[in-house]
């Protein structure tokens, strides 16, 4: 098989590992990887994604095991060389606890696990992830999350307000950051951030599941097309 | 020398328990209506081994703050007693 060769990683727990795959080998140029907990090889993939579901059983806080498995240590090693990582759902909070993206997810402030289609407007196309969007673009990805209440110190948040870091909030269908689009209780509505270089972008909605307008959604396709051409 | 070790995780003052809220409502429709400021935390036991007290302590202050707590939303505390006196 040929194209760039794209990391999807997996631990005990993970579900959203064959989305994330397919989303991969749906876009042009892309090849998956699988990628295993326990293994230090990150197999010379070019870009990395941490799936959604429920790592170790999302035991003591979600994330916090696997932040601590082999293959985080190369994944952190990675991204910290400039090699473009995104972290959705699950994997966002895994990128919190590693210490690659501030803040951390908390329970959802409303007591349920939410599951439906989010409007999102992309706050920040100075990540290869959102460069194929238009800036304050409106997508609508799949959420399904227990614990996405994203919360920081206020002066982290100024920060990533103030640096351009806030990569995309939850909006309601006319675009507005209102309280009742946000779905889970999270500072500023905010639903994806970004480090300081762009290349690590962590959030709770799916992407990997906005594929196809046939099933509700195909905005997600350019995240993907996004990393594949920051990974070439 | 072998220890036991009691380590108290809970959310940050400020910080929302969604947990403890539901727990309040919940007992105040049971009907005990003083209850307030109720926090859901976790309580981690377990025995280590080390070569004094203070050692012991450094370490599991280290488990904490790597992955016990995350300090960004949690506050911890932790009690070390000596296995043999503790029964």
């Amino acid at each position: 098989m040929s194209g760039v060769p794209i990391g999807v990683v997996r631990f005990p727990g993970t579900n959203c590992d064959e989305d994330v795959r397919s989303a991969v080998a749906g876009t042009p140029g892309a090849r998956p990887v699988w990628l295993w907990h326990k293994e230090r090889d990150l197999q010379r993939v070019r870009g990395i994604v941490l799936a959604g579901g429920f790592s170790y059983g999302d035991y003591l806080r979600a994330g916090a095991i696997a932040r601590f498995s082999p293959i985080m240590e190369e994944v952190v090693r990675f991204a910290r060389a400039g090699g473009p990582v995104l972290g959705i759902c699950n994997g966002f909070q895994i990128l919190t606890e590693a210490g690659l993206l501030p803040g951390a997810l908390m329970r959802n402030n409303r007591l349920s696990f939410v599951c439906r289609p989010q409007w999102l407007r992309v706050e920040s196309t100075g990540s290869p992830f959102t460069a194929r969007y238009a800036p304050g673009e409106r997508v609508l990805f799949p959420i399904a999350h227990g614990e996405g209440n994203y919360v920081a110190e206020p002066a982290v948040l100024d920060d990533l307000e103030a640096e351009g870091r806030v990569v995309f909030r939850y909006v309601d269908e006319t675009g507005a950051v209102t309280p009742e689009a946000n779905p889970n209780g999270s500072a500023r509505n905010i639903a994806g951030i970004q480090d300081a270089t762009g290349r690590v972008v962590g959030l709770m909605p799916h992407p990997d599941r906005a594929m196809e307008t046939l099933l509700g959604s195909a905005d997600g396709r350019r995240v993907f097309e996004g990393l594949v051409e920051a990974a070439a | 020398m072998r220890a036991r070790a009691e380590v108290f995780v809970q959310l940050k003052p400020g910080m929302l328990d969604p947990q403890g809220e539901t727990l309040e409502h919940a007992l105040e429709g049971m009907g005990y209506e003083s209850v307030d400021e109720m926090r859901v935390g976790k309580w981690i036991t377990f025995r280590v081994e080390g070569s004094d007290p203070e050692e012991i302590s450094e370490r599991v202050e280290e488990m904490c703050r790597r992955l016990l707590a995350n300090p960004v939303i949690e506050r911890y505390r932790f009690e070390i007693s000596d296995e043999e006196s503790a029964g």
